[in-house]
């Protein structure tokens, strides 16, 4: 095609909105072309309504950009003011008089500049405000969103009926429309249709319908299994096609698409292609990778044998390009086959060597300004890193090879390319990963950490931030710690000094990697500095860091103390739960900071205005250890009191909860206040307080100070013991946070080196533990039966109780709080949310017909976090066993962040039934485990099947159920609005006929309809009196079952 | 390896997107949103990596960017590649594209879908690097637009196109 014809085709496909006809432009343009031997042109033309169409013409064979807009004509123009000027400058034509009203070919520009604009290589620093394209008419910077979804739904419904039309398409229309709809799928609008037509183009014979078939498979299907298997098909046979251009789209495609489906299919076909002889080199690239995607997707279905020591040898293979997918492939297979894979590593050695020795020009394509072969020589060396130093024989040349990479990193740079020094600093960061990974040659781990060192100071901010990132592996070495820590200085003045907030952190991380007992004091307080300043969305993580940090490497504790309530002081927002509760744990453990912990909170607390975080710990420290500060005047008893109290308004619910306990403590410690403190817990705020935590607190309290002997108080209110030993609930959730992968490794490390620091006191009983933690469900008095177990609260607000917890998966959790009130939404209704915390969200699809039921249960995971072990089980009592039967099929027992899955419950009705099931659900999520109970809303009324009925007859069936058990009566007062039609709903949603003019009353609702059951069927009918005045109904349920009734009668009741 | 290749203008409105995992339709869309609300707040001159979102995953993954003109290309990737390799991996994409398209643009994104599918196609496959050689890739492409030329000259002519 010629490049006019092109042209062409671009302004009619995509260009000329539809009521301006494309003939006028193209008259226009050759037109220009004629009177301006210019190599670029711009013109831009002003039509009848005064909106402008602009189009720019480079080499008059281009069209690079066009722009429609009225607002440039009105001068308000999104045009930059020097671009406006161009255009003013430039030759103009207003189409309507077809002449051209000022011709300045003296321009400012030339062709060069031009293409210079429009470069996006060349030209980043120049902005365009105008590059909002017209596509097919429609501008995707629209003036409205709806207008734009308009213009998408009318070109969606024109690509529909082309598809559907009688018309065969030809292969150009087809390649147009399948590419706009890619384009209208990239936007975000789904795509429902179009599916099977791509579907049919991949078996066509010709290139360009297959590529583009092929194309709108890998972007719009994802895991349609009907159409994965005709997919199948077409891929199978492309896969055996002579033609190698066919077998690298079908290669493609299977590594696009990635399903299992495909792996089963293919997964044994696709290492004979790999290691054929005659496969070309192409072909083998893509069979790599094709096998590496399989692999990743279901590592089961793709089994190890001969063609593995084949691939090996690929390491040797002439075509670079093969090398690097072959290096992919083995990275990741050996890493859970190192045996089979053992020799890839002599042969990596070697290559590498090969490249590394080799001169900037042997390997010609693969040298990358200057470097040769980069990406290959990263990768080989990441292979590397899947296995222990190799045997002396190879590590010779190894060493060799990783001296001249860091030899190479002092030469001066070949270019001044940024490229240039990209490509050699991959392969050098690289290298010192995989001298960090031996960690045996403590000769290269000092050169790496120096080499970084120089890059940490680099005026390339991109190396700085590689250098923090690397260092902190390094850290970890012992042969390169103290090398590292001598970087402090200039890392904390980066900490200061960086603008990027992402090479901040990654100080803070470098800071928190070579703290040791030596710097720890030091680096606590550069920490805590920064975080006054810090962005927000990194503090929570730093103040996670200087908390253990301060914990790890205390040696007095007094200076602990004063860490963490600075934390709280700075940044109390972002302490979290576990935080606090760890600085009580070690007060508490450590008898040696009781008097310092209890003077210092005492004197933060004198602040104005201080953290909620502050009270709850000044209120636990002070409960427990404000004995000991009491001898001074200055923190009498009652000032200790009064100072508590006088932020007791002011905080929310669990904090009051917690100063309540910290009252009754008092009064046990100082019996003079007794009398002030029997008054505070005497008000009505207190004693009836709308909270009933709160309430409850204040009256126990209360009772408990006024009848206990001094013994039985002391004996109560002792002390609390020491915490048992365990992680630090604060390390499980920075690891948490940062994922598993990064931080364990180099804790583990770091625990080893440091010794114990805690001290170890006795472990107490773990009920003990319970019963101290200050949590506003923990019952202080001990008094509660069995410790509360936690119902999957959210891990923030009762880590510890989780971590108590965590070890002992309880048999079932008491069901969750609100969980009735939700089984009665469920009595009138069969769709909807059964219950929601922070993680999980189960949701409810049911219907029911006669005797059957089947319900989707919905497990809707809302965190990020992997779900695993997760296990939802089904409970019926026996009796309820006998007469409902449920059956279900276990789900997968991970449920991935953010998904959601489903389980199918088919019900059958034996026989009418009381109770109802309770789902227990039970998973790990982070660290910790989750159990909850809800019960699951399948009642005797889902059942039901309503009946039509005259009034005669209604009551003539009423009269014969007259039997004194067949009725059961309820009277209750209403506990919503009396609403008609409302309770007309909900009469229908309970599964009964409505009847009307049955009743004499009109007020009156009448209902009938049958239970099916497998054995019977009980017909039923009801009657609800309303009575306004008094907000009263009276219910009357008559079936020839007594139990239904009563059942019956129940559920009902509790529904208005 | 690689999750998922971004293109999208300073405006936010994607130009290109690829996963190499599977997500909802959904997700994908709101992925971009996430990764231009993370990228396109930073300063030019400030370093190409950043921790990726939370809808990507997390901070066990980085986004590799790079700004040209009116365009971001944002490579997420997991802790399996090196940083500056895909730097450089987005440089040959981006001249390549340079090459195949003479002087690209942003229309160029926007016409060619197709095009610029199968030129990452060459350099990507899977979420793993394929080929890093421009000149190899060119060539392919090339070819390509041979045999597409070949066939349109067989079976039509140009001009029953429109």
């Amino acid at each position: 095609m010629s490049s006019a014809c092109r042209q062409e085709e671009i302004i009619n496909q995509h260009v000329v909105p539809e009521e301006r006809p494309g003939a006028v432009i193209l008259e226009i343009q050759g037109l220009f072309s004629k009177l301006v031997p210019l190599e670029c042109i711009l013109c831009y033309l002003l039509d009848a309504n005064c909106s402008l169409f602009l189009a720019v013409v480079v080499g008059q064979s281009r069209l690079l950009i066009s722009y429609q807009s009225a607002d440039i004509h009105c001068g308000n123009c999104l045009l930059e003011a020097w671009y406006f000027l161009w255009l003013t400058d430039l030759l103009r034509f207003r189409w309507r008089q077809h002449r051209v009203a000022e011709t300045r070919t003296s321009l400012l520009w030339n062709g060069d500049q031009a293409a210079g604009m429009a470069r996006l290589v060349t030209a980043s620093q120049l902005h365009w405000p105008m590059l909002h394209p017209v596509r097919m008419g429609f501008r995707s910077q629209g003036k409205s969103k709806e207008a734009e979804i308009k213009r998408i739904n009318k070109e969606l419904a024109n690509i529909r009926s082309k598809f559907k039309g009688d018309k065969a398409l030809d292969g150009y229309s087809k390649k147009k429309y399948v590419c706009k709809l890619l384009f209208i799928f990239l936007l975000g609008h789904d795509i429902d249709f179009g599916h099977m037509e791509a579907v049919n183009l991949l078996s066509s014979n010709r290139y360009t319908e297959k590529q583009i078939g092929y194309l709108f498979i890998s972007v719009l299907v994802n895991s349609n299994s009907e159409l994965i298997r005709l997919v199948n098909n077409a891929v199978k046979n492309d896969l055996g096609s002579r033609n190698p251009t066919f077998t690298g789209l079908a290669l493609h495609c299977i590594a696009n698409v990635g399903s299992r489906e495909m792996a089963e299919a293919f997964a044994g076909e696709i290492p004979k292609i790999l290691v054929a002889g005659d496969t070309m080199d192409s072909v083998k690239q893509s069979a790599a990778l094709c096998l590496l995607r399989l692999y990743r997707t279901s590592p089961d279905l793709v089994p190890m044998g001969d063609w593995t020591s084949r691939v090996v040898h690929l390491l040797n293979d002439q075509h670079l390009g093969v090398v690097t997918a072959a290096a992919s492939l083995i990275t990741t297979l050996a890493q859970k086959n190192p045996e089979e894979f053992k020799t890839s590593v002599s042969l990596a050695v070697s290559r590498l060597s090969r490249i590394v020795t080799s001169a900037s020009t042997d390997l010609q394509d693969y040298t990358y300004y200057f470097v040769p072969a980069p990406w290959l020589s990263v990768k080989l060396l990441r292979l590397l890193q899947c296995y222990p130093p190799p045997d002396p024989a190879v590590r010779g040349r190894l060493t060799e090879c990783l001296e001249t990479i860091l030899n190479k990193a002092q030469e001066p740079p070949k270019s001044k390319k940024v490229q240039h020094s990209n490509a050699k600093n991959a392969v050098l960061f690289e290298a010192i990963s995989l001298i960090t990974h031996h960690d045996s040659e403590p000769n290269l781990l000092v050169r790496a950490c120096n080499q970084l060192g120089q890059f940490l100071q680099h005026r390339e901010t991109n190396l700085r931030y590689l250098a923090l990132e690397s260092m902190c592996t390094l850290a970890s070495s012992e042969f390169s710690h103290e090398a590292v820590k001598t970087h402090i200085e200039t890392v904390i003045n980066a900490l200061k000094t960086e603008r990027d907030v992402s090479v901040r952190q990654r100080a803070v991380d470098l800071l928190y990697a070579m703290c040791d007992r030596s710097n720890a004091q030091q680096i606590v307080a550069e920490m805590l500095s920064y975080l006054e300043t810090a962005d927000y969305s990194i503090r929570e993580e730093i103040v996670l860091k200087v908390a253990i940090l301060a914990e790890k490497y205390a040696v007095d504790y007094t200076w602990y103390v004063d860490t963490i309530l600075n934390l709280i002081r700075i940044a109390g927002d972002y302490v979290s739960e576990e935080v606090w509760y760890r600085v009580i744990q070690i007060v508490v453990n450590r008898d040696d900071v009781q008097g310092y912990a209890a003077k210092t909170v005492f004197e933060a607390l004198q602040a104005p205005a201080c953290h909620e975080n502050l009270v709850k710990v000044g209120g636990y420290i002070l409960g427990e250890f404000g004995n000991l500060i009491a001898g001074d005047p200055r923190s009498s008893p009652l000032t200790q009191f009064h100072l508590l109290h006088s932020k007791f308004h002011l905080c929310s619910v669990p904090s009051r909860a917690l100063l309540l306990s910290t009252y009754i403590k008092f009064v046990n410690l100082f019996p003079e206040v007794k009398g002030t403190i029997q008054d505070v817990l005497r008000s009505d705020s207190q004693l009836k307080n709308a909270d009933v935590e709160l309430q409850q607190r204040a009256v126990e309290y209360l009772r408990l100070s006024t009848v206990a002997s001094t013994d039985i108080l002391a004996t109560v209110l002792e002390e609390m013991p020491p915490f048992p030993e365990r992680e630090s609930s604060i390390l499980a959730k920075l690891k948490k946070k940062k994922g598993p992968s990064t931080v364990t490794d180099l804790e583990e490390a770091k625990r080893e080196r440091s010794a114990d620091v805690n001290g170890g006191p006795e472990p107490a009983p773990a009920s003990a533990s319970t019963a101290s933690t200050p949590s506003p469900s923990a019952d202080l008095l001990g008094l509660g039966a069995a410790p509360p177990v936690p119902t999957g609260p959210p891990p923030s607000s009762g880590g510890l109780l989780v971590d108590v917890f965590s070890d002992l998966p309880s048999a079932v959790a008491p069901l969750a709080p609100g969980s009735e009130d939700n089984f009665a939404r469920f009595v009138c209704k069969n769709n909807g949310v059964l219950f929601e915390n922070q993680l999980l969200q189960i949701g409810l699809k049911s219907e029911f017909r006669q005797n059957l039921g089947r319900m989707f249960i919905f497990y809707g995971n809302k965190t990020s976090t992997q779900f695993l072990s997760f296990t939802p089980t089904l409970i019926c009592s026996d009796d309820l066993q006998a007469n409902l039967s449920l059956q279900t099929k276990p789900v997968d027992p991970t449920v991935d962040g953010g998904a959601q899955v489903q389980q199918a419950v088919n019900i059958e009705c034996v026989s009418d039934f009381t109770e109802a099931p309770v789902l227990n659900i039970q998973f790990r999520y982070g660290g910790t485990f989750q159990n909850v109970s809800v019960k699951l809303p399948i009642t005797l009324n889902k059942f039901f099947q309503p009946t039509e009925m005259a009034s005669q007859d209604f009551f003539q069936r009423w009269k014969q159920l007259s039997n004194p058990q067949q009725e059961v009566q309820n009277i209750f007062k209403a506990k919503h609005p009396m609403d008609t039609e409302i309770t007309k709903a909900k009469i229908i949603g309970f599964g009964s006929a409505l009847l009307e003019e049955v009743d004499p009353n009109p007020a009156n609702f009448v209902g009938a309809g049958i239970i099916h059951t497998k054995t019977t069927q009980i017909g039923c009918l009801l009657r609800l009196e309303p009575n306004l005045q008094a907000q009263m109904y009276r219910l009357t349920l008559r079936t020839s079952r007594e139990t239904v009734s009563q059942r019956l009668c129940e559920l009902l009741s509790e529904q208005f | 390896m690689i999750k998922a290749i971004l293109i999208f203008n300073n405006h936010g409105k994607p130009r290109l997107s690829k996963f190499y995992q599977p997500y909802s339709e959904d997700t994908q869309q709101q992925i971009i949103r996430e990764t231009f609300h993370l990228v396109s707040k930073r300063d030019e001159n400030v370093c190409n990596f950043l921790e990726g979102g939370l809808l990507i995953g997390g901070s066990d993954n980085k986004l590799i960017y790079r700004h040209y003109a009116t365009l971001y290309f944002v490579f997420c990737v997991d802790s399996s590649e090196s940083e500056l390799g895909i730097l450089d991996l987005i440089q040959v994409f981006v001249e390549t594209l340079d090459k195949c398209f003479e002087n690209v643009c942003e229309l160029d994104l926007i016409f060619h879908v197709d095009k610029v599918h199968n030129i990452l196609a060459e350099m990507v496959m899977g979420g793993m690097v394929l080929e890093t050689n421009m000149n190899e890739i060119v060539t392919q492409i090339e070819a390509q637009n041979k045999l597409e030329k070949s066939e349109t000259f067989i079976f039509q002519s140009p001009r029953q196109d429109r």
